[in-house]
């Protein structure tokens, strides 16, 4: 039996050597074609947010980090909190459609598209707990699931739920300094323990780096020895 | 939202007063989708308007869980389970899907249970194991029309001052009888004939009957281009009309114009479908569509199928009579249709590759050229467009290519229209409503599989549609004739002769 592509709905036909691993239910992820339109990240990157530096203007470079990466290094409050960031993919046209069917219109299966890369990435970062990037709870109910949450499990990875969220997600509207002057948006939960633990968050899409960092600052503040985080896109 | 079920009705777990176990609708056994009715409950109007003949989730609902649930305790309201199992197969039963791959599954927040969701459908939103599909229940609203006596004043009449041909005249009255005995009927009309106005009639007797009628049609162009016309001629009603991203969603109207997409949200809505182009891609190839039509369908009502070109087992089925139909033979200017001739003309995919045409075909066109005749040059693929392109580029400078989603398409076919291009390369019909009155029409590579039966016809039926120019050349170069360009040529010839025989063309 042919799988059919999760984003085009084109039949296709997965390589033989798949099929020989899954004779039952067959993977239908990504058709050749769709799978091509993704971008890895690559090359030259910052190497705090892993934003690529090749295509970034000269003005937006401060040695081998982005210059948003380094404002946030040189203040204080913020300063050291958050080890690093890994991207799988650029957030290009394409991306910017699958993942907005994958959370908008709830298509929870788009999450097997990249559940190999995860699995093989996670593989290599050095981590003890990982944390998705929680939702409000209403955001959580109208959607029915929380995206990041699902990229790890459907990666086969274990969630664990350390955070809860304050606010709502609806950042977007606001300014760089509203944003980073927002009162606290996350809260460790009272029941997780993560006292000297080393934190590896999730999320669907890096944009700014404000909600990992904010969330980086809670998971410091209570006892996190480390945290670095892992999203699908790079903004 | 989970329900819980006492006395086989369905309380939904936030107005549960004593500890219950709650499920997703679609694990629960033996319950009322809907109550007796009370006549004693004052419906809230909006939401009838809202809901009648619709199947909608509760996320399209702009209603409190408290009104919805009210209504359907009185027997206002029907809940449907949105997924179905049938022998552990799932069946979404908003747009039909029974293929177990275009389902999926997942741990749910507002259940809190495995979920199961149905991806055909997911641009309307996502329906579920725990996501009830909402209907009215009662009669339908009152429309603008039932508190008027006076027939002669009626606002469901027609404003229109044309006349119909012989051959459509026939087929309006057959319509009105269909329409009026709420049976099934398929119009077969030639490429020209005008069919919309073969509907009028039979739309102002049902409308006049306060029935509720819906003219769907696979293609949003086709919309766009109705519900004028139809505005025009039924000034007194409301039509609604329907689209991706329109905005009339929730407008109840005795005459809706939808694309067949937009029918997964109604239910049992329609005493009269009347579905244009049902040889047309999406909707012939679609089973959803289908489905979406079927159950948009009240369980009595009239379907009129409209067609130029029915496919061969619809086709056999008005030949063996298992089919109820009428046909407008000939065009309403009185000439016949122009007949394709086939010529050979080699392999020319070969010559193309050599930066050459068939010199036959290369003929043809410097002719058209010479003659300062427009043209249409129909071909199989996008991908030829480039190498054609270069060699008639020589011909002539403002010769143009265009195809279904050029984004430029709609600039094209004005300059066509204009007469600014002399030779237009395509690959697509084009939009309905186009017609370049003097025109010429050639297919290269008519025996490619993507030229059916139905396609020829259609393309075919590009010449001579003005009563000014009623002739045209229509010629299809080949390379080896196929069943299609013979099947195609001879459904042409014989409406002709039909035509003919009853005397709705003059032959000179
Ligand atoms: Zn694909
Ligand atoms: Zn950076
Ligand atoms: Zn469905
Ligand atoms: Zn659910």
């Amino acid at each position: 039996m042919s799988g059919i592509c999760l984003y085009c709905g084109n039949e296709w036909i997965p390589p033989v050597s798949w099929s020989s691993f899954f004779t039952v239910d067959l993977p239908s992820y990504l058709c050749p074609e769709c799978e091509a339109l993704l971008e890895p990240v690559s090359g030259m990157t910052c190497k705090i947010c892993s934003r690529p530096l090749e295509k970034l203007d000269a003005q937006f470079i401060a040695g081998d980090c982005c210059t948003d990466c380094k404002r946030w290094e040189e203040d204080p409050e913020w300063r050291g909190l958050w080890q690093e960031n890994h991207s799988l993919y650029v957030y290009n046209e394409f991306l910017k459609e699958i993942i907005s069917l994958f959370k908008f219109r709830g298509d929870y299966c788009i999450a097997k598209a990249f559940s190999g890369q995860i699995a093989r990435v996670a593989k290599k970062m050095d981590y003890d707990l990982m944390v998705p990037v929680p939702l409000s709870k209403e955001r959580q109910y109208e959607r029915g699931f929380n995206q990041s949450e699902a990229l790890l499990i459907e990666a086969g990875l274990k969630p664990f739920h350390a955070l809860d969220r304050l606010h709502g997600e609806k950042q977007s509207k606001k300014s760089r300094r509203e944003r980073i002057h927002l009162n606290q948006v996350f809260q460790v939960k009272a029941e997780a323990n993560i006292r000297g633990k080393k934190i590896l968050l999730v999320d669907d899409i890096y944009t700014t780096g404000s909600t990992l960092r904010h969330a980086a600052k809670v998971l410091i503040g209570a006892g996190a020895k480390s945290v670095s985080s892992l999203t699908l896109a790079r903004g | 939202m989970k329900f819980a079920v006492i006395e086989e009705k369905l309380i939904p777990e936030p107005f549960l007063t004593v500890k219950q176990t709650t499920f997703p609708i679609s694990s629960l056994d033996h319950f009322y989708e809907q109550l007796p009715f009370n006549p004693q409950f004052t419906p809230n109007p909006a939401l009838k308007n809202y809901l009648t003949g619709k199947q909608l989730l509760l996320d399209e609902l702009p209603f409190s869980m408290e009104e919805l649930y009210t209504h359907y305790e009185n027997g206002f309201l029907i809940f449907r389970k949105g997924i179905v199992f049938e022998k552990k197969s799932a069946k979404c039963r908003r747009c039909g899907n029974t293929d177990q791959r275009y389902f999926a599954s997942f741990y749910c927040s507002r259940c809190r249970e495995v979920c199961t969701y149905c991806r055909k459908c997911l641009m309307m939103g996502r329906v579920s194991t725990c996501t009830p599909l909402l209907s009215w229940a009662a009669e339908p609203p009152l429309s603008q029309m039932e508190t008027l006596s006076d027939n002669e004043c009626h606002p469901a009449s027609l404003i229109w001052e044309g006349t119909l041909s012989p051959g459509q005249e026939t087929a309006s009255s057959r319509v009105a009888e269909a329409i009026g005995n709420n049976q099934d009927l398929l119009v077969w009309a030639v490429c020209g004939a005008g069919k919309t106005e073969v509907l009028f009639a039979g739309i102002e007797r049902a409308l006049k009957e306060n029935k509720r009628l819906c003219i769907a049609t696979p293609r949003t162009d086709v919309v766009l281009e109705l519900t004028p016309r139809l505005r025009k001629v039924f000034p007194g009603i409301t039509t609604a009309s329907l689209y991706g991203g329109s905005e009339e969603r929730h407008t109840y109207a005795p005459l809706t114009i939808s694309t067949t997409h937009q029918l997964l949200r109604f239910y049992k809505a329609f005493d009269t479908i009347i579905l244009d182009e049902v040889d047309a891609f999406p909707y012939s190839v679609d089973e959803t569509l289908q489905y979406a039509v079927r159950n948009a369908r009240k369980d009595s009502s009239a379907m009129i199928y409209l067609t130029a070109t029915p496919d061969r087992k619809w086709q056999r089925e008005c030949r063996t009579g298992k089919r109820a139909f009428v046909t407008i033979p000939a065009r309403y200017h009185r000439h016949p249709l122009p007949v394709p001739r086939f010529v050979w003309c080699g392999n020319w995919q070969k010559l193309l590759r050599k930066n050459q045409l068939p010199a036959n075909v290369l003929q043809w066109l410097k002719e058209r050229l010479a003659s300062d005749k427009q043209a249409l040059l129909f071909v199989p693929k996008i991908a030829l467009f480039e190498k054609i392109l270069l060699i008639l580029r020589s011909l002539h400078p403002d010769i143009e290519t265009v195809y279904a989603e050029d984004p430029e398409r709609k600039e094209k076919v004005q300059k066509m229209r204009d007469k600014k291009i002399p030779l237009l390369v395509t690959t697509t019909i084009l939009e309905r409503g186009v017609t370049f009155p003097n025109l010429d029409v050639a297919v290269l590579g008519a025996e490619d599989h993507i030229f059916t039966e139905s396609a020829l016809v259609q393309i075919a039926g590009r010449v001579g549609r003005s009563a000014q120019y009623p002739k045209g050349d229509i010629i299809f170069f080949h390379y080896g004739r196929t069943e299609a360009m013979v099947r195609a040529r001879k459904q042409i010839v014989s409406m002709n002769r039909e035509a003919e025989e009853e005397g709705l063309i003059d032959v000179d």
